[in-house]
Order: C-alpha cells, then sequence, then structure tokens
C-alpha cells in the first residue's frame, strides 16, 4: 500500500537517519544533563528500531522485528540501570551534572 | 492510497520535530513529554510498515514504561535543571558539527548503496512474512520456534535489570520504624497481657 503511494524504503531510512543524528546532537549539546543524555540515546534505539522494521517490511522478512523487539528489551534495561545510576549518584553527591562525575578519577 | 502517504509524512515530521524537541526543551519534565510524542508518532510509521505488534509493543514499553520511568525519575530529583542546562549555547555549534558531519557521512554512504542482484532472493527464503496470518501470530510463531533461547536469555535481561536497580537504589535509613516479624511471632502472652486486680474507684 505504501510502495503504491511512493513511500519506499528510503524515506524510512531518513527519517531512522535523522532521528539518530537529533539523538547524538542531543548528547553533545546537553553535556551536562544525564537525564536528557539518556533520552538522546533512546531516541537513538528508536532510529535503530525504525531501519530494522522498514528493512523488514521492505525485504518481506520476519526476522527484522525479532530483533527489533530484543533492541527493546535492551533499551528498556539500560533505562531502568542507567537511571538506578543516576538516582544512586544524586544521592551521594547531591548533582546530576556530568563534571561532578569524578569521584573515580586517581 | 494519498492517505498512506499523507499519514506516513505526518507520522515522520512528527517524530523528527518531537525528536529534536527532546534535544532542545529547557525543562526535562517537557523533554519527556516531547518524548513519549516521539514514541507515538514511530509507533505510527511501524503501523504503516505493517508491523503492528512492534508499535504496540513501543507504545506499551516504552510509552508505558520507560518514558514514565524517567517521569519519575526527573520529578523525584531535586535537581536546579536551568543551571543544567546553561552550557547549552556554548556545546550547541560542537553538537551541530558532529551531527553534520555524521549526517554526510551517513548520506555519502547510504548514497551509493544498492541491493544486490541476489540478495532480495536469498534473504526473503529465510522466515517470509507469511500472508494467511496476522502479525502478531507471525511473531509469535518465529519467536517461539527459531528464536525461543534468545528470547528466554532477553527476558533474563530484563530480570537481572530489575535486580540490579533494586540494588542500586534500595537503601537502609535511621530512625524507621519496621515491622520485625519474628519479633511479632514469638510474642508471648505474658509478655504482652497483664492480669490487674483493680480496686473500685482507684484506677491503675
Amino acid at each position: 500500500m505504501l510502495s503504491d503511494a511512493g513511500i519506499g524504503l528510503g524515506h524510512f531510512l531518513t527519517v531512522a537517519a535523522i532521528l539518530f543524528v537529533t539523538g547524538i546532537f542531543g548528547i553533545f549539546a546537553n553535556r551536562k544533563n544525564v537525564i536528557v543524555i539518556l533520552m538522546s540515546i533512546e531516541l537513538m534505539l528508536l532510529a535503530v528500531n525504525i531501519n530494522m522494521v522498514a528493512f523488514s517490511a521492505h525485504l518481506g522478512d520476519m526476522v527484522g522485528q525479532v530483533f527489533t523487539m530484543f533492541i527493546l528489551t535492551v533499551a528498556a534495561a539500560e533505562a531502568a540501570i542507567g537511571l538506578a545510576i543516576l538516582v544512586c549518584f544524586f544521592r551521594n553527591r547531591g548533582s546530576i551534572d556530568v563534571e561532578d562525575v569524578n569521584m573515580m578519577k586517581g | 492510497m494519498a492517505i498512506a502517504a499523507l499519514a506516513f509524512y505526518v507520522f515522520a515530521a512528527v517524530a523528527v520535530a518531537s525528536g529534536l524537541m527532546v534535544t532542545l526543551a529547557r525543562n526535562p519534565v517537557h523533554s519527556v513529554l516531547w518524548l513519549i510524542l516521539a514514541f507515538f508518532s514511530t509507533a505510527g510509521l511501524f503501523v504503516l510498515l505493517g508491523a503492528e505488534f512492534v508499535a504496540m509493543l513501543l507504545v506499551i514499553v516504552y510509552v508505558g514504561a520507560v518514558a514514565v520511568l524517567f517521569l519519575f525519575v526527573v520529578m523525584m530529583l531535586d535537581v536546579d535543571f536551568a543551571a543544567l542546562k546553561s552550557g547549552f549555547v556554548e556545546n550547541m555549534p560542537f553538537g551541530l558539527l558532529i551531527g553534520a558531519v555524521l549526517l554526510t557521512e551517513i548520506v555519502l554512504a547510504v548514497g551509493v548503496w544498492q541491493f544486490g542482484d541476489a540478495a532480495v532472493a536469498s534473504r526473503a527464503a529465510v522466515s517470509p512474512t507469511p500472508d494467511e496470518v496476522s502479525n502478531t501470530v507471525a511473531l509469535g510463531r518465529l519467536i517461539y520456534d527459531d528464536y525461543l533461547h534468545l528470547f528466554q536469555l532477553a527476558g533474563m535481561v530484563l530480570f537481572v535489570a530489575m535486580v540490579g536497580a533494586i540494588v542500586l537504589t534500595l537503601r537502609k535509613r535511621e530512625g524507621v520504624k519496621r515491622q520485625d516479624v519474628l519479633a511479632q511471632m514469638y510474642r508471648t502472652r505474658e509478655q504482652s497481657v497483664e492480669l490487674r486486680d483493680v480496686k473500685p474507684g482507684q484506677g491503675v
């Protein structure tokens, strides 16, 4: 249905590429706020998922969607652990500034 | 036909715009809300691609769990978020530079890329999308037949993440009254009840 309307694989890959670059930009632009950095990582994983599903639909191969599920699982686990570490860090230092993460330097 | 194209462009535009707003928003709570919008519009894109199950998974797992987790943490931490945003203007040119370089690389790499002659045919034979059953049934068959061990391993990853998150955030606080079940169970009648002979008109 989409290919009849002129929407092909390239359109979805473009959206995914823009989202991925947005995630990278977010990491570098919000260098202080760990929460926004974690959210940017989630955006990048979302872009990867779009790639996976687009190729899965284009090739008529279901395996891409299976791997999307696994990426989703790892992303959820990563968010949970990352936020737990963040809460732990905030209790110790009273800040979530990346510049303050220097307790382990020699 | 035109409706599908229109839906694609709306979902794609909303996804890209809200993704950009995640990084630009002043308030992290707004960032989380933009992230939720990005997840929703990506779920719409997945539905357009015919991957309904993954789309619903995205809504349930990402919007229902991950984004709400982010929201909880943002609201729980008592942080001056304006101070954290202070370096944004200085860092933005560098971020834009990195983004431009990466985008150029992607365009250069993908621009010349094309499918090989035998690629589609050789790939489609692995696990073709069945026509007679719905997306969810096909995905379920694939997961529970071919990817069972990986699926269980994914469950283990989630389990370890859950245990790790609890261990990291659990803390013993002083001055908090807790229930001591053993002490309650080993309490005897003599420790808790006392018979007194109360004289009338005097009280205990």
